[in-house]
């Protein structure tokens, strides 16, 4: 069942679905979307670096967006504004990888690929590095779920409770890197952040608890996945922005 | 045994040293109130007794197997997070319910398990607060200001509440608050901080040390005399700030 395209694209976006779920609502509740953006841009900058150095586009991906994320994590912790760091940070990333592409002559490289994804021309090895990933993150995520929230809550409270704060706020960033890392191929990186948002975002006003938010996220980011690539099918669009035009479709309609 | 000691702490962030030399030891069952005006370092105290910051002289040292219950200053739990009053009580380890509906009945609101966090009122998320620090049996109690943004029949039923706990399940309590006439008559011992420990003993000792009302002033004399006695014919209405809590705090005033 694997050999038909369509239904690797499918379960590919599926697996990046159910990582970003849990993920997308942390990233949600601390307020940290603009971190998943900047993780993300950073990965265009490992794409090229893994190019040029003849490694796997996910290993110099998933270097790059844990060496940004990490940079964030540290800098914020010293007292930088958030905002104003990232806003640096990612575009800067994006340009240098940008530029860094434009050295690699000799390979013609398609950049839509890596910036909006290509998910249609997932491989089997692409499906196990996906699922892989997915699997690995939301088992981190689980593993770490009542300390991670305690920790979101309040960092005093996490504290009292024998809970190392930023110990958790690593698990999460790690976590965010192995995500941006697996979902380049299915959404590419400008679009990543939209994936781990819109699903959480959209299961918010349906959802008492965060458990039940995370489990509903991950419901609204599987239908977005196969129903936008069957639409980009029947009407030949491209297939990462599909599936986060139908993600954004379905947040409009939970909420009015 | 002391449930908590504080030796010899200081504690600085960058070049401003917000605690110098602060010694204090907590005993089983005793209620301790630290005042102190702002900066003056009460908090940070807090959170080194928690662990939360990591003082640069000294050494905070717990009992063994010390169980802590915290209520924090504020606690914001952002709109975009779905929760229920009893699973923020279960967090981070679990319990069961017979535990919940026991420590939402003895922080006074009985009936909130199934509520939103989100609509609760601010006097009932301050005993749920205190709920969630009572579901782990805690031997030590930590408020730091559980009474902000309440009004003052507000606090004061919150504080009668907080008697009650300790009178039925012995534990010790360390407070903070700027509500002094309200605070120090229920307290043990009272801590007057200012950086460092300016003067501590019984209510009517620090409220009459020279160095206490260097700091406060005398104004808060008379409420506390009049609020020293006033707590052993009260049971405790799930609801705050109503009927006869309001008169003494007219008369405190």
């Amino acid at each position: 069942m694997f050999d038909d395209f369509m239904m690797r694209a499918s379960i590919a976006g599926i697996g990046v679905a159910l990582a970003a779920a849990p993920l997308g609502c942390f990233v949600v509740w601390r307020r940290m979307a603009y971190f998943g953006d900047a993780t993300a841009h950073a990965a265009i900058l490992g794409v090229a670096l893994s190019l040029a150095l003849s490694i796997s586009v996910f290993a110099g991906a998933l270097v790059v967006a844990l060496i940004m994320a990490l940079t964030v994590n540290i800098l914020t912790g010293r007292g930088y504004a958030m905002d104003t760091l990232l806003g640096v940070l990612a575009h800067s990333a994006l340009a240098f990888g940008l530029v860094a592409v434009s050295f690699l002559s000799g390979i013609r490289i398609d950049l839509m690929a890596y910036l909006f994804g290509d998910i249609l021309a997932v491989s089997q090895t692409d499906l196990m590095v996906i699922w892989g990933g997915a699997a690995l993150v939301v088992a981190l995520i689980c593993w770490r779920w009542s300390a991670l929230l305690t920790s979101t809550l309040n960092e005093d409270l996490a504290y009292a409770c024998g809970i190392d704060p930023k110990r958790e706020q690593l698990v999460l960033t790690l976590a965010l890197a192995v995500t941006v890392a697996v979902a380049i191929k299915v959404v590419g990186v400008l679009l990543i952040a939209a994936l781990l948002i819109i699903p959480a975002a959209a299961a918010r006003p349906l959802s008492r608890t965060p458990e039940g938010m995370a489990l509903v996220a991950a419901g609204i980011g599987s239908i977005s996945a196969v129903t936008g690539l069957r639409a980009a099918y029947i009407l030949d669009t491209p297939a990462g922005p599909s599936i986060v035009c139908v993600a954004a479709m379905m947040l409009f309609l939970i909420h009015f | 045994m002391n449930l908590v000691s504080v030796e010899n702490v200081s504690i600085q962030y960058g070049a401003n040293t917000v605690l110098s030399h602060v010694t204090l030891n907590i005993s089983a069952g005793e209620i301790v109130t630290i005042v102190g005006p702002n900066g003056s370092g009460k908090t940070s105290l807090l959170r080194a007794i928690i662990g939360a910051v990591q003082p640069q002289k000294g050494r905070v040292t717990r009992g063994k197997d010390v169980r802590l219950g915290y209520v924090p200053q504020k606690l914001h739990i952002d709109p975009t997070l779905p929760m229920t009053v009893t699973r923020f009580l279960t967090l981070p380890r679990g319990a069961s319910p017979s535990s919940i509906n026991a420590a939402l009945e003895q922080a006074g609101v009985p009936n909130l398990a199934d509520a939103q966090m989100s609509r609760l009122s601010g006097g009932q998320f301050q005993r749920v607060l205190l709920a969630r620090a009572l579901i782990g049996k805690p031997q030590l109690l930590l408020l730091d200001e559980a009474t902000q943004g309440l009004d003052q029949p507000g606090s004061a039923a919150f504080y009668r509440q907080i008697e009650a706990v300790r009178r039925d399940t012995g534990c010790a309590i360390l407070m903070i608050s700027h509500e002094l006439h309200v605070v120090m008559s229920a307290s043990d011992r009272v801590v007057c901080l200012n950086g460092h420990v300016c003067c501590e003993g019984t209510p009517e000792v620090v409220a009459s040390a020279p160095e206490y009302r260097a700091l406060f002033g005398s104004g808060t004399m008379g409420a506390l005399a009049l609020y020293r006695h006033d707590h052993d014919h009260h049971h405790h209405p799930h609801d705050h700030g109503h009927s006869h809590d309001t008169n003494h705090t007219e008369a405190a005033e």
